[in-house]
């Protein structure tokens, strides 16, 4: 994770124990995206273990309405209570807002290896945008086929089997793919 | 002596009202759940809705903890009353034909994401928050309204026909999203919220141009239907709200 704004390091009374802890937590899987942990999307903001022994854990969702977040707190309470932390507390939340830009280069190559075209990379940084101007350009480039590797590829549809991915089809090898949207 | 300097008070009524305009469009859009024209179609507004949906909570639990009352998300959504829902009658208006849901869409989502926009620098760190993630998944709501917008009103002549009469039969409810009351402007005064007519200009450019590129024409203002913010809502909203409330309602505290 090179990205500055991406998960921060854990603290606490024994940053030793939070650090273990967040080992632990880092392998719970995402339930939508299976070959990514919430560690790699950037779920996972801050694990820590509290002066009474007690883990507090704060996750972001990737979009407000996320049908997964029940299930990941399902998911990271079982991992922390095999962790020796059965009265784990969970927040949520929404500051800094969640952005695909967390998502590491190793995690997009996982990915490409599952048949999902990932997240375009963050545009380096330019002039400001005039006022009023889109935060973020919606399908600023056409990503390639995570199967074939080809160029020519079309949207079917922006919005996917997940909030979080749009469809895709490869013109070259005649394959649908799912493609993690740019947030 | 001068007074310590404090982060002023969110009205609870303000981020309930925005809450209301989110809940009503989702529940209204849901209808075309299993209806849609194409398969990828109804994926698309099930996935518009369930956006829509997750801000409704965000700003209804926030609401409900600004009141310190004890109401939460569900309380507010399903045991209050028609007359205590105060979004706009826009969202709550029967869905017509899929030109006319998409006018809707368009209309409501490009206010949404403008007033996301510019909330995302509110004093309530709360609304700040929430607003900064709900601005771009309204992006890509806008595109996906816009682009049938585009798609109908310069496609066949029928359709040309339909789009232009959507968008027509909506234009009136529009302006009730533009017009402030004392809540509007006190939020805004206090630096918590927007006043919404502040943002008409830039809705009306990027509506124009949409509305230009179908090949459609800009309705000419006039009628201004409102009261939504009031609690004064057209017919349509009292199926609509028994439909969504008649589970909670028969059944209190019912858990999945």
């Amino acid at each position: 994770m090179t990205a500055p704004t991406g998960p921060t390091a854990p603290t606490g009374t024994d940053g030793r124990d939070a650090a273990r802890l967040r080992e632990a937590l880092a392998t719970v899987h995402d339930p939508e995206i299976r070959v990514l942990t919430i560690e790699e999307l950037g779920i996972l903001r801050q694990v820590d273990i509290t002066p009474d022994g007690r883990a507090h854990i704060t996750i972001t969702p990737t979009y407000l309405g996320c049908p997964a977040m029940d299930t990941i707190r399902a998911d990271i309470r079982a991992a922390a209570r095999a962790a020796g932390y059965p009265q784990a507390t969970i927040d949520t939340t929404w500051s800094p807002p969640w952005t695909t830009r967390w998502i590491g280069a190793a995690a997009r190559d996982k990915l490409r290896a599952a048949g999902i075209a990932p997240p375009a990379p963050a545009p380096p940084p330019g002039p400001a945008p005039p006022p009023g101007a889109r935060l973020l350009p919606l399908a600023a480039t056409a990503p390639r086929c995570p199967l074939c590797g080809a160029a020519d590829t079309t949207e079917l549809t922006r919005f996917g089997s997940t909030a979080c991915k749009a469809l895709w089809r490869c013109g070259t090898c005649g394959e649908p793919f799912d493609h993690v949207k740019e947030h | 002596m001068t007074a310590p300097r404090t982060t002023p008070a969110t009205a609870p009524a303000y981020p309930l009202r925005l809450g209301d305009d989110a809940l009503i469009a989702a529940q209204r859009l849901l209808q075309w759940c299993a209806r849609a024209p194409q398969l990828e179609e109804d994926v698309a507004l099930a996935n518009i809705c369930l956006d829509l949906l997750g801000q409704a909570r965000a700003l209804l639990t926030h609401a409900g903890e600004l009141e310190g009352r004890g109401r939460n998300e569900d309380t507010l959504a399903f045991l209050r009353t028609e007359q205590e829902f105060t979004h706009v009658q826009l969202v709550e208006l029967d869905n017509g034909d899929f030109a006319v849901s998409m006018a809707k869409l368009l209309f409501f989502t490009t206010y949404q994401e403008l007033l996301y926009g510019r909330l995302a620098a509110s004093t309530d760190p709360a609304l700040a928050a929430l607003a900064a993630k709900a601005v771009k998944e309204s992006a890509y709501h806008t595109g996906h309204a816009a682009a049938w917008t585009v798609r109908l009103g310069d496609g066949t002549q029928e359709s040309h026909h339909r789009m232009q009469h959507a968008v027509d039969t909506i234009w009136p409810y529009t302006h009730a999203l533009f017009t402030p009351d004392a809540l509007d402007r006190a939020a805004a005064a206090n630096g918590t919220g927007i006043d919404p007519a502040t943002l008409r200009p830039l809705w009306h450019e990027r509506i124009t141009r949409t509305l230009k590129e179908a090949t459609l024409t800009v309705p000419d203002d006039g009628w201004a239907p409102g009261g939504g913010r009031q609690g004064i809502h057209t017919e349509a909203f009292g199926y609509l709200l028994t439909e969504m409330q008649a589970l909670h309602r028969a059944h209190p505290g019912a858990r999945w």
